[in-house]
């Protein structure tokens, strides 16, 4: 059983059907309600809820409260190289993308990590691109003996790995797996991944499953917005987050809502998303796992940012460079994506606290320090 | 009522309103609660804690003399609830502890079977164990058993307002664990903890119901009297419910004059 097998049930599913008989009453009625099966949620994610975002908003706001309190979690991504053998359409470490390779050496991470932390970030989140033999497993593994002296927790978002390899690296110090199947649709992955060990959907699909397997405490997953029609990879994402919390109930699950910004390469979204289908697949997901994480990273700029943490969200990077080693230089541009919230960590701090929330920047101490070392004793 | 004292650990409470420190909107804010509220226990996460500040900014704010009760919340297993533990009091936060182990993110059940396992191993450790449980008789007294100081049944799933939905459970750990019963989760309004109380409850834990009212700390003072009232009914032993009206001065009492 993996999760293809339910993504496989919805293979010859009639969206336009179902989108199209969604009433105002029934959308009325699932947010009066108290849980939502999955079909609810797609009602949600119909054009006929977008007439009621505003009571969406209402009780995702009071569920999100409810749950998580006045607390959004700060963390901040750390690229460690951009190095990668697939040529992902969208994205501006494509090996298509002529851009200087870097991959930072132990002491350079080091120096990025202790700039990170001097800002107050004290969860990191490391990147790589998609080059499983110069960017290997125990090269982040000896990357994760320096970051470990730095974070009390540290994520990662790197290539579909094995179960041995997330087992590797849990052992070596991550607590957390951000995987993002960028699009639910494979007939479109397929054109989107022409070349790379990404091109494999399912092995991308199962990462998760794996990295359950493995023991990672938290995982985060996501479509990348802008490649599909929206609607539907918003559904096949509170599907899959819905699977694995089943699946793997010790497992905090949450999910990103990533836009496609400009990146090198020029890619233009074929479905780009307004910023009101946002906030609807936002809010409709809160109400249908009220429980699960939601993260906005700075693709998104200050302004919406600061609007969406009301909405349900749970989780933002602030004062992120997505250049490898670009917080010590930066003389360097092409990172794998635009920013567009600039503000520093501080500056986003204040904002979190402005709106009336806590900003936390500590939720996780891992558990193979201090620990670890009294049980020697 | 000045002898109503509540004894754990050796260490005599007059307040039973126990609070948590999470969910607030900014750790002044939670400062405050904790000093209106007049709680003398005090749950934090050590998830939250900054073991590497000089001084971590949530420990700064829990006023002198209260006790500090570091709970384990994170905890998949009894192996990381025992770790956990250790890193606190390492770091200086006591010997006393709340165990948490939850294996569920979607309804935030404790396993009791975890929850035993680690009381056992670190009561024989010196700790003072206040297990975090689902109102289960025989978990409890596997708990008693294995040297926990007292329990911590749930009202109502963590976060959930719903009040005592458990209330017949309580009633029976009430009645047959000699130990404290601290009802702990679930706890949406003053009333609500002033019927644990009025059941016999030795103090009830709030956290989400005071960080998320529109007042914190007004909400604090309401559960602290709330929580006295219910005691003082308990302790002056309420009158039995009857399904029949009963007159203070009975229509027929000449008769019998």
């Amino acid at each position: 059983m993996s999760f293809y097998v339910e993504h496989q049930k919805y293979r010859d599913f009639d969206w336009a059907g179902y989108f199209r008989a969604v009433t105002p009453e029934q959308v009325e009625k699932i947010i009066r309600g108290d849980k939502l099966g999955l079909l609810d949620f797609l009602a949600l994610l119909a054009p006929a809820a977008e007439k009621h975002l505003e009571a969406m908003a209402v009780k995702a706001h009071r569920l999100t409260m409810q749950h998580f309190g006045r607390t959004v979690t700060l963390y901040a991504p750390l690229y460690l190289s951009n190095y990668c053998i697939n040529r992902c359409l969208y994205c501006g470490f494509s090996s298509r993308n002529t851009l200087p390779r870097k991959q930072l050496s132990p002491a350079e991470v080091a120096r990025e990590a202790a700039i990170i932390r001097s800002g107050g970030i004290q969860q990191v989140l490391i990147l790589t691109g998609d080059a499983p033999a110069v960017a290997t497993v125990e090269y982040i593994a000896a990357c994760l003996q320096v970051l470990k002296r730095y974070f009390p927790s540290i994520g990662m978002e790197v290539y579909a790995l094995s179960t041995g390899g997330y087992s590797r690296l849990e052992a070596a110090g991550v607590d957390a797996l951000t995987i993002y199947q960028e699009t639910y649709n494979e007939e479109l992955y397929a054109g989107l991944h022409p070349q790379g060990p990404k091109r494999d959907f399912r092995f991308r699909l199962a990462a998760p499953e794996r990295a359950g397997e493995a023991g990672l405490r938290a995982i985060n997953i996501g479509a990348l917005l802008g490649l599909d029609d929206w609607r539907r990879d918003a559904f096949f994402t509170g599907l899959h987050a819905d699977y694995l919390q089943r699946r793997y109930p010790a497992v905090e699950v949450s999910i990103s809502l990533p836009r496609i910004q400009p990146q090198a390469g020029g890619f233009e979204p074929a479905f780009p998303v307004a910023d009101r289908h946002l906030v609807q697949y936002l809010t409709a997901f809160r109400l249908f796992m009220p429980r699960a994480g939601i993260t906005i990273s700075t693709r998104e700029n200050a302004n919406l940012r600061d609007h969406l943490v009301r909405l349900g969200v749970t989780r933002l990077s602030a004062g992120s460079c997505t250049v490898v080693g670009g917080y010590g230089d930066q003389t360097e541009t092409a990172g794998q994506f635009a920013i567009a919230d600039h503000r520093d960590v501080a500056a986003v701090a204040a904002a979190v606290a402005a709106l009336g929330y806590q900003p936390v920047f500590q939720d996780w101490h891992r558990l193979d320090g201090p620990a670890g070392e009294m049980n020697r004793k | 009522m000045a002898s109503d004292q509540l004894v754990i650990g050796g260490r005599e409470l007059t307040c039973r309103l126990f609070v948590g420190t999470g969910k607030y909107a900014s750790n002044e804010q939670m400062g405050e609660v904790l000093r209106w509220s007049g709680a003398q226990v005090v749950t934090v996460a050590l998830r939250r804690i900054d073991l590497q500040a000089k001084q971590d900014d949530i420990l700064r704010r829990i006023p002198p003399g209260v006790q500090l009760l570091p709970n384990t919340a994170g905890a998949r297993n009894a192996a990381e609830a025992v770790r956990i533990a250790r890193l606190a009091r390492a770091a200086g936060c006591g010997n006393w502890v709340k165990i948490e182990v939850i294996a569920d993110n979607k309804y935030l059940l404790p396993d009791g079977y975890e929850t035993v396992k680690a009381t056992a191993t670190l009561a024989a450790e010196g700790f003072v164990v206040l297990p975090y449980i689902s109102p289960d008789l025989m978990v409890a007294r596997e708990l008693v058993a294995a040297g926990a100081a007292a329990v911590m049944p749930l009202g109502a799933p963590i976060g959930s307002n719903r009040g005592l939905k458990t209330k017949e459970l309580l009633r029976i750990l009430i009645a047959e664990i000699p130990l404290p019963v601290i009802v702990d989760a679930g706890l949406g309004k003053p009333s609500h903890a002033c019927e644990a109380m009025e059941m016999g409850a030795a103090a009830c834990l709030v956290n989400t119901a005071i960080a998320g009212a529109g007042d914190p700390v007004g909400m604090a003072g309401a559960f602290a009297a709330a929580v006295q009232a219910g005691r003082q009914a308990y302790l002056a032993g309420p009158d039995r419910e009857s399904e029949l009206a009963r007159a203070s001065s009975p229509l027929t009492g000449f008769l019998f004059s």
